[in-house]
This record gives C-alpha cells, sequence and structure tokens, in this order.
C-alpha cells in the first residue's frame, strides 16, 4: 500500500444536528456514524448487504448504510434510531417491539426499526405477509421473526385506526 | 470488512468521467448506486485506486416518455421505477420485476445502468431489456451510441460498453396494443438471488400468441432468450397439448449452466415451470 490516501471534508446533518468531518473515502457510512460521531446504535453484520443491521435513512430512505460512502452523504441528512426526536411512529414500534418481545440481544434492532419505520410510513395498507417480504431484507438470529412481524402489524394497525391522525407533520 | 483504500473524486460532467477514464484505466471504478461496488470493495475483491461518483450527474436521471419510446436514464434507482406510472403503464414487465430485486434498502441505491452495466447472470434488468428489444445508449469521448440489447450482454459480467464508456440511458418500445407482459422469478428466499427468472412478452391476437418473447435469467452466463421455443408457439393458441410442446422445445432447446445453488438439471426444470406459468398468464 503506498501513501495514505488524502481525506475529504463532508458537512452531514445527523439526526437533525450539522456535523462537519475528515473522513478517508473508503469509510462508510455507518463507520462514521459510529466512529466519527459517536453513535453506536447504528450495528455492522455482514458489512456486504445482506443481513440488514446496518440499515439507516439517508436523504429520506432507508438504504444499506455498509453500502453508502460517508463521502457520498455529503450534504445529505441522516437519520438513526438515536434520533432525538423521535416520530411518533417511531416511538410506536419501539413500544411495540418492547410489548411483542420483539427483540432478544437487540444487535437487529435498529435495522428493524428503520426498515418497519418506512413500511408504515410508506406502505400503510401492508398486510402481514407484505411485512414479512419487506423486513426479510433484514436478518434475526434470536426471535424467530414472528414477534417482529407482531409488533409491526400492531402498528400499523393503530395507525389505521387513527393513532397518528392529529400530529404536526413533523412530529409524525 | 474494511474496504481497501481509494481516492474518490464526486465527477461535475460526463466529460469529466471521460477524461478521468482514459488517465487512469483500470485503475478508476465507476461509482453509481454502489450497492454491488461497495460490497465488492468491502470483502477486497477488487482494490481500484480512484472511485468516480457519478451520482452528481442528475442528467443520467429520470423516466421520460418520447413518442413511442420510454427513456429510462441509467442513474434511476430501482425503486424509481417501482414507483413510476409511466413505467407501470408503459412497461409493465419492470414493474413487475423491480419488487423481486434484492430489498428496499439496496432498491433506493441501486440503479438501472449500475444493473445493466455489471451484467450478472442472475440480474432482472437484463431479462427485462432483451425481453422488450429495447436499446442501450452509451457514451463515450466520441460521442453516443446505440446498441440493441441483443447485441449488449455478451458474456459473463460482460457488456458491449467499451472501456472508457458510460451506459446513459435505456429505451425501451411501449407497450403495444394487445401487448402483454410477465415477469417471475424463482428464488429460496425473497430478495435472494434468483435461482431462475423469465421475463416474457407477446401479442395476443384472437387468443394467439404472436411475436412472443421469452428471456430467461439465472441459467446461463447472460440473459437468454430460448428463441426455438418462441418461433415454436409463432401464433399459437395455449392449451394443454401447446404447453407440453412448447415445454419439451425448451428442455431440448436450454443449455443451463450449474451454480451454487442449483445444478442445470434443477435449472432446466425450473425454466420450465416458469415457462408453463408465464405462458399461462400471456394468454389469459
Amino acid at each position: 500500500m503506498s501513501e495514505p490516501v488524502p481525506r475529504h471534508t463532508i458537512r452531514v446533518e445527523v439526526n437533525g444536528e450539522a456535523l462537519t468531518r475528515a473522513v478517508e473515502p473508503r469509510r462508510h457510512l455507518v463507520d462514521f456514524l459510529r466512529e466519527d460521531c459517536g453513535l453506536k446504535g447504528s450495528h455492522l453484520g455482514c458489512e456486504h448487504g445482506v443481513c440488514g443491521a446496518c440499515t439507516v435513512r439517508l436523504d429520506g430512505e432507508i438504504v444499506r448504510g455498509c453500502l453508502v460512502l460517508a463521502v457520498q452523504a455529503d450534504g445529505g441528512r441522516v437519520e438513526t434510531v438515536e434520533t432525538r426526536q423521535p416520530s411518533a411512529r417511531l416511538r410506536a414500534l419501539q413500544d411495540a417491539f418492547v410489548a411483542r418481545n420483539a427483540l432478544q440481544c437487540g444487535y437487529c434492532t435498529p435495522g428493524m426499526l428503520m426498515a418497519a419505520l418506512e413500511l408504515v410510513e410508506r406502505a400503510p395498507e401492508a398486510d402481514r405477509e407484505q411485512v414479512r417480504t419487506w423486513i426479510a431484507g433484514n436478518y434475526c438470529r434470536c426471535t424467530g421473526y414472528h414477534a417482529i412481524v407482531d409488533a409491526v402489524c400492531d402498528v400499523l394497525a393503530a395507525q389505521r385506526r387513527g393513532a397518528f391522525e392529529k400530529l404536526p407533520q413533523e412530529a409524525a | 470488512m474494511k474496504a481497501p483504500s481509494f481516492d474518490y473524486v464526486r465527477a461535475a460532467s460526463p466529460a469529466q468521467v471521460f477524461e478521468l477514464l482514459r488517465e487512469h484505466g483500470d485503475a478508476a471504478r465507476v461509482l453509481a448506486g454502489g450497492q454491488t461496488l461497495i460490497a465488492t470493495l468491502n470483502m477486497r475483491l477488487s482494490e481500484p485506486a480512484l472511485l468516480i461518483d457519478i451520482g452528481g450527474l442528475d442528467a443520467l436521471r429520470g423516466i421520460a416518455l418520447e413518442g413511442n419510446t420510454l427513456r429510462i436514464g441509467a442513474l434511476t434507482t430501482h425503486a424509481a421505477i417501482e414507483a413510476s406510472p409511466l413505467v407501470a403503464r408503459h412497461a409493465p414487465l419492470l414493474a413487475q420485476a423491480a419488487p423481486h430485486i434484492a430489498h428496499r434498502a439496496i432498491r433506493n441505491r441501486g440503479t438501472f445502468g449500475g444493473s445493466l452495466a455489471y451484467a450478472d447472470p442472475a440480474a432482472e434488468w437484463p431479462a427485462c431489456v432483451l425481453a422488450l428489444d429495447a436499446t442501450l445508449v452509451l457514451g463515450g469521448a466520441e460521442g453516443e451510441r446505440r446498441v440493441a440489447a441483443h447485441d449488449f450482454f455478451t458474456g459473463l459480467f460482460t457488456t458491449a460498453l467499451a472501456p472508457g464508456e458510460l451506459l446513459l440511458a435505456c429505451e425501451l418500445p411501449v407497450q403495444a396494443d394487445g401487448e402483454r407482459q410477465v415477469f417471475d422469478e424463482l428464488a429460496r428466499r425473497h430478495g435472494d438471488y434468483a435461482i431462475a427468472g423469465l421475463a416474457a412478452r407477446a401479442r395476443l391476437q384472437g387468443g394467439r400468441l404472436h411475436e412472443l418473447r421469452l428471456a430467461f435469467l439465472g441459467i446461463d452466463d447472460r440473459p437468454r432468450r430460448a428463441q426455438r421455443t418462441e418461433q415454436a408457439l409463432q401464433g399459437r393458441a395455449i392449451d394443454d397439448a401447446t404447453l407440453a410442446m412448447a415445454l419439451q422445445t425448451l428442455q431440448a432447446e436450454l443449455q443451463p449452466y450449474g451454480d451454487l445453488t442449483s445444478g442445470p438439471d434443477t435449472k432446466r426444470h425450473l425454466a420450465g415451470v416458469l415457462l408453463q406459468r408465464a405462458l399461462r398468464r400471456l394468454a389469459a
């Protein structure tokens, strides 16, 4: 390996806070969050896009944090489970996961929550089968998945009953 | 694991990309959605010196109807195609195929052009563009050129793209009156690489199939049209006897590759299953 590669300065909004950091180009987004921002809530499993433990939100959409370079997020907006102002839907999912015993070791949980949040927001009519298909990209080795699906379905049902309706748009 | 060290530049224009590719040759890689490239780098299967990020080239993004042609920019994500009303209306084959591509988080970043340029034999888009007789628009320092899908996929992970060229867009003929398009794929779990898949289209007239296209994925080193089976079904109505004939013709025609999941006989069998399902749906 020859001389070290120069670092790139990037500006990223992380959970609502504007951060400036100098990073190596090879630094992927989750390592950036964990090592450069001190946010350990996002996890790494396979580091090649298969397990989903690294799922975070970039510019409003879920992505594989291990398959996005931090330099690609320059000027972007990242949201993780550690967001200081969790939306009502995220809180509901977190509460449902607890109520349904949808986590044991918790390693897959942040990725599951971020993936489930996008489902609740974008596919409100999803049935149990569609929930299963949606989270098929997030592996869990502890729970056997059913409790996770139950928790997500509970939140979808609450949403259909109007649980998130009277809230200002930002908190929803 | 962690990627090896590389330098990075965010390209401001296609011209800059062509210049950088000319200067660096094989030591540079183009970064689009990164859903294949970054995984490859994380596994250290490749060690380029420079990544050229084309994500800022907005002119390569978008879906537009131009007369009888649907033009899809190379940087259009799988998710954008999945959600597009234009695609649902004019190229429903793509709308059917999109949900089979990996998982949502990957579809939010991965690009149409990236999939076509990488030409994984198990990928969905190469078979789709082959079935639709699409045209690929390539660009380089010398200018643009067009290549028919039929001539684009030349071997395992190999396309007609010359060194220093970028895939800019794909032009697809819009679905005609009376035309049907069906896509199906078989995988062990949703989102896994396909064991076998089929992109099919035909024009239905008087209950008979015309201009049938059957493009298989996952069974060869590139998407493969079953042309003898297509010809055998030309002008035919679909009944049990025709299905049996088609199946026999297909089994004789295909020379499937085995892979990590399945041997050639399994692939041949599954191709036959997909064929029967597709023909029934086309003729329904």
